[in-house]
Order: structure tokens, then C-alpha cells, then sequence
């Protein structure tokens, strides 16, 4: 036995890798992961399908500036794009972050990624990447491409300088949509050993809080109380941020408030969720 | 390196309001080392405090000179650790697996995927491979804790009840490669355990845990101590008559798993004959009559029965 075990293990004597980069390791792994699925890659195209029918209407006014008329160009298209790929924020959510940490728990996995050396917080880095990354690929990647379009369609810059901030508003729209998703979903996988579970429970909270906003409006006759449901902070905040005119009555520093504290909530479940070792009391 | 591998000073864990190690202060030599105790002695409790896992109410920690509060990190890059239960990343492949143990360890990726299949060659794992972890039967899912546990060459191996749920032939093989990673790869190990043949088997020095405290410690030879000072004793009678008599005269008595019960003998080393005649006398004393008297030699189980005052 000895004989063949002496051929096949030796010291290692090559070089390592500084410390603080597993969470490049973990995230690439899971990006790996999910595109190697099928059913994920025709999500992420469907997802991109509103970006080629804003393609063709940007198309369609440069090359006949009558159309503008009905299918305007201008930063208002640019935040219905933003709000339209919320839909598939959600899908993206549930598919690709329901088992980031879920199928770790249920795999007892944690203990085998905490006994090398990463902090517990690099952990949640990678697992956060991998969902941010798929987010943002749904969202802020397709709306930026969407600018450069316009810019080449028209042969010009004079959107652009028209329409300095929108691309500020853009990334900052999509950065806030896409971290409070990533974050309260993340802090949900770490609840359960099971993804259904954890689907059934971020797709309640989402319907949930937008179900009892639509009661409470109704009990009230205003708007004010929109702060209660998650999606409607998030347009409160994406109105200001594109600075339009609100179409809740709820102040924007209310909205703001209640996001950071979702993330902070988020943050703190994942803080004691995520440990090498399970105490049970 | 220094002589000890692993040194506790006054070292406190509690769960909540329980508490798992009471102030417990050790130093574990370099090489093999058994961590010894009944289930829920604080074997596992102690591991996962080196690691990190559980900050300890009291006390301080060191691994292989590092102080595990100051240098986690440092410390579980040098560690290996095989827990208990079942562990594995969800989706892989077991060389997948282990690469990507070896990469978050800070392997570069070439030289992670090369130690992969070394490894799972070593822990007999070679053919299986590309298999998926979750489809592997218990002995190979405790081999692969193995393998993702010295994938990265560690100094320090962290072994929690290695040889858990596998047959006889696989533990044997699990016992060798311990065996064989301590005295022939010049690896530093601790095997917790409550099984002691596997101990004995692989382990130089042993550790004895009861109840939170370290109970006994040394080399298993000096543990044992000499031949013949311990006795396989078989009763009929007033067998609690027989028993008080044999502590008055200051012999310990343990039962066994049989029916027999292992009487030690303290004192300076006489003729086995003397001891012999010394328990007869006894036995006559208390009305028993004996039934088997054979001297016999000490084992890790006589150790650890004394040490946990086990009656």
C-alpha cells in the first residue's frame, strides 16, 4: 500500500496566492456554474429582448425623426428600461441566489469554506458576486449599450451632452435595484437548506409588501403609505434619481431609509447565518 | 518548527449558557496525536476553536506558534481539517471539488488541479474521480474529506472521527493512509475519536478528554505503563461485597463489554503470582468465588477507563 501512496503524494513546494482573493475563486466558480446551464443561458436572452426592442425604436427615430413623436428618445425611456428589467431581476434572483448559501447549508459546506483561509465575509463577497454579476448583466449592461446605440445610430454626441445625467442616473438606478435584491435574496439563502423554500419566501416578500401597499392605499385613498412595499421604494427612488416628477407621495429620504435598512437587515441575518459552526440553543 | 503543534492556556468554551471546555490547558506534541473522549466530551468543540470557528469565553489558543485570535488566517492556511459530518460543495465533481479546496487555500489554479488528482489517487479516489460527490457511497465521501483536507499540503491536519460510518475494510484503509501521512509524509496530526483502536493504531501521543477537562495525557507506551500490572478477573457471588474490597485494598476495578471486569494493580512492579494471590485472598474475604483470573496486558481502553474514572 505504502509503495503506490509514496508514488502519488509529496509536500508542496510551489507558490501561493496572497491571502484575500478566495472570493474571486468562489465567484467565478459559480458564474461557471450557471453558465453551464442551459435553462439559465435562455433566461439571460429572454432578458435581453427588451434591449433589442429599445435597439430598434432608438434605430427606428434616428432613421425617421417623425417617430419621435410617439416613441421618444429621451431619459424617460431610459428609466422605463430600468424598471422593465425588474422583472427579470426577480427571475435572475430566484434562480441563480435561491441556492447560493441554501445548497451550502444543506451540503454542510460552510464548514469546509471556513476552515481555509477566508473570512466569513469573503464568502459572502463571492456568493454576492455571482448574483451581482448576472444582475447587472440584466440591467446596467444592456441600458449602458443602450446609450452607445443611440450615440451611434445618431452619428453625434448631442444626446450625450443633452442628457448629461443620465448615465449617472443609469448606474446608480440599477447599483441600488440590483444590491437590495442581491442582498435581501443572499440574506434569505442562508435562512433555509432549501431553495424552494427560500423562492417561495422572496417571492412572497416581493408580492407581499406590493399587495399590502395596494390595501393600504385602498384604506387610505394615498399614496404616502408606499414606503410598505419594496418594489414601489425602489420606482420612488428611481424617479428621483432620473428626476422625474413622483408618482408616490411618500417622501424620497423615507424610501432610501427603508432600503438601507432592508440591506442592513439583510446584512446582519447573513452576519449570523454564515458561521463555520451551527449553535444550536 | 516547534515541539508542540498545537498549546491551550486556561482555555474556556460555552455554548450559551453550556459549557464545553472548561479550563483547559494543554500542549500537543508534533506528530500524531489522539484527542480521546466519550461522545460530548469537547473533542469536536476543541477543533472547531482552533480553527476559529468558536471564540473561546477564556483563554488563549495557539496552532503551530500562531495565536489563533490574532492570525486566523495564517493559522487555517497551514490546517487541514476533515470534520465530522458530511461536507462537500453541492454540483461538483470530486476533482473539481478538491481543486477548488486547493484554489481557496491560495493554490494557483494549474498547480490546484494537479494536487487534485494527486490526492484523489493517494486517498484511493483515482477512478472515481469525475464521479459526482453526492453519488459517492460513505467510505468515499469520508475519503474525500480527506483529500480536500491535505490538498493544499498542510502542516497541521485536523482529523474529526475519520474512520465514522465506514466498513471494516475501509477503515483499515483510512487508518493506513493516517498512519501513513504521520510517519511517512512528515504530517502533523490530530485524530479525534472515540474509537480506540484507531487511536492506538495511528497515534503516538493521546490527549483524553472528559466532561470539558483533559482527564490524562502522554505517550500511549507511558500511558499503559508496564506489563502484567493488570488483571482480566472473573466473579460469582456478592459481587458489590468483592468490589468494595478490592477498592479498600486500593485495586481499581472497570467492566468490560464482557463479562469479565480489568482489575489494575497500583504500587512498585511485584510477580504477577503475588498480585494474583493478593486478589484471591480477596475474593475470599468477600465470599466470591473466582471463575477466571488471567493476567493480562494494559490497552488505550484501561488508559482511558481510568482516566474517565469509568466504573
Amino acid at each position: 500500500m505504502s509503495e503506490i501512496h509514496d508514488q502519488t503524494y509529496r509536500r508542496y513546494a510551489g507558490n501561493r496566492e496572497p491571502m484575500g482573493r478566495a472570493w474571486t475563486v468562489i465567484a467565478w466558480a459559480g458564474i461557471r456554474a450557471m453558465l453551464a446551464r442551459k435553462m439559465f443561458l435562455a433566461l439571460m436572452l429572454l432578458a435581453w429582448i427588451p434591449f433589442l426592442v429599445r435597439a430598434v425604436q432608438i434605430y427606428a427615430v434616428t432613421m425617421w425623426p417623425q417617430a419621435r413623436d410617439f416613441l421618444p428618445v429621451n431619459a424617460q425611456l431610459f428609466q422605463r428600461f430600468v424598471e422593465q428589467q425588474g422583472t427579470f431581476v426577480f427571475f435572475i434572483c430566484i434562480y441563480v441566489g435561491s441556492g447560493l448559501i441554501a445548497n451550502d447549508l444543506r451540503a454542510n459546506a460552510l464548514q469546509i469554506y471556513l476552515s481555509k483561509p477566508l473570512f466569513r465575509m469573503e464568502y459572502i463577497a463571492g456568493k454576492l458576486s455571482i448574483l451581482l454579476f448576472f444582475l447587472l448583466e440584466a440591467t446596467l449592461l444592456p441600458a449602458l449599450m443602450l446609450i452607445a446605440l443611440q450615440i451611434a445610430f445618431s452619428g453625434s454626441l448631442e444626446f450625450f451632452w443633452n442628457n448629461l445625467s443620465v448615465i449617472p442616473a443609469i448606474v446608480l438606478a440599477c447599483v441600488i435595484r440590483v444590491i437590495v435584491a442581491a442582498v435581501s435574496m443572499l440574506a434569505l439563502s442562508s435562512l433555509s437548506k432549501s431553495t424552494r423554500y427560500v423562492a417561495v419566501m422572496y417571492t412572497g416578500i416581493i408580492f407581499f409588501t406590493e399587495a399590502m401597499y395596494g390595501v393600504l392605499t385602498f384604506v387610505t385613498g394615498s399614496t404616502r403609505v408606499a414606503w410598505v412595499s419594496i418594489t414601489g421604494n425602489l420606482d420612488n427612488l428611481t424617479d428621483a434619481i432620473f428626476r422625474q416628477p413622483a408618482r408616490y407621495e411618500t417622501p424620497m429620504l423615507v424610501s432610501l431609509l427603508v432600503l438601507a435598512c432592508l440591506v442592513v437587515v439583510s446584512l446582519s441575518v447573513l452576519e449570523r447565518r454564515v458561521r463555520g459552526v451551527e449553535v444550536v440553543s | 518548527m516547534s515541539a508542540s503543534s498545537v498549546v491551550l492556556d486556561h482555555v474556556s468554551v460555552a455554548y450559551g449558557a453550556n459549557t464545553a471546555l472548561r479550563d483547559v490547558s494543554a500542549v500537543f506534541p508534533t506528530g500524531a496525536v489522539g484527542l480521546l473522549g466519550p461522545n460530548g466530551a469537547g473533542k469536536s468543540t476543541m477543533l472547531k476553536s482552533l480553527l476559529g470557528f468558536i471564540p473561546p469565553t477564556a483563554g488563549r489558543l495557539e496552532v503551530l506558534g500562531l495565536n489563533v485570535a490574532d492570525r486566523p488566517l495564517d493559522v487555517r492556511a497551514r490546517l487541514g481539517y476533515m470534520p465530522e459530518n458530511d461536507g462537500h460543495i453541492p454540483g461538483m465533481n470530486a476533482v473539481t471539488f478538491v481543486a477548488y479546496c486547493a484554489q481557496l487555500a491560495g493554490l494557483p489554479k494549474a498547480d490546484a488541479m494537479q494536487r487534485a488528482h494527486e490526492v484523489l489517487y493517494y486517498v484511493g479516489l483515482g477512478e472515481a474521480r469525475y464521479r459526482n460527490v453526492e453519488t459517492y457511497s460513505t467510505g468515499m465521501k469520508q475519503r474525500i474529506k480527506l483529500a480536500q483536507a491535505i490538498v493544499h499540503d498542510p502542516d497541521l491536519l485536523f482529523l474529526d472521527e475519520p474512520t465514522n460510518g465506514m466498513d471494516p475494510k475501509g477503515r483499515d484503509e483510512m487508518l493506513a493512509l493516517v498512519h501513513d501521512l504521520a510517519h511517512n509524509k512528515g504530517v502533523n496530526l490530530i485524530l479525534s475519536s472515540h474509537l480506540l483502536p484507531d487511536v492506538e493504531h495511528t497515534c503516538d501521543h493521546v490527549i483524553v478528554l472528559d466532561k470539558g477537562k483533559i482527564a490524562t495525557s502522554g505517550t500511549i507506551d507511558a500511558l499503559k505503563g508496564p506489563a502484567g500490572r493488570v488483571f482480566e478477573v472473573r466473579v460469582k457471588g456478592d459481587l458489590a461485597s468483592f468490589l468494595k474490597h478490592m477498592s479498600d485494598a486500593g485495586m481499581e476495578c472497570h467492566e468490560t463489554d464482557e463479562d469479565v471486569m480489568r482489575v489494575f494493580v497500583p504500587g512498585p512492579i511485584g510477580s504477577a503470582g503475588d498480585d494474583q494471590r493478593r486478589i484471591c485472598e480477596i475474593a475470599q474475604q468477600s465470599g466470591v468465588q473466582v471463575r477466571h483470573l488471567k493476567a493480562s496486558l494494559p490497552t488505550l481502553e484501561d488508559v482511558f477507563a481510568r482516566a474517565i474514572g469509568e466504573q
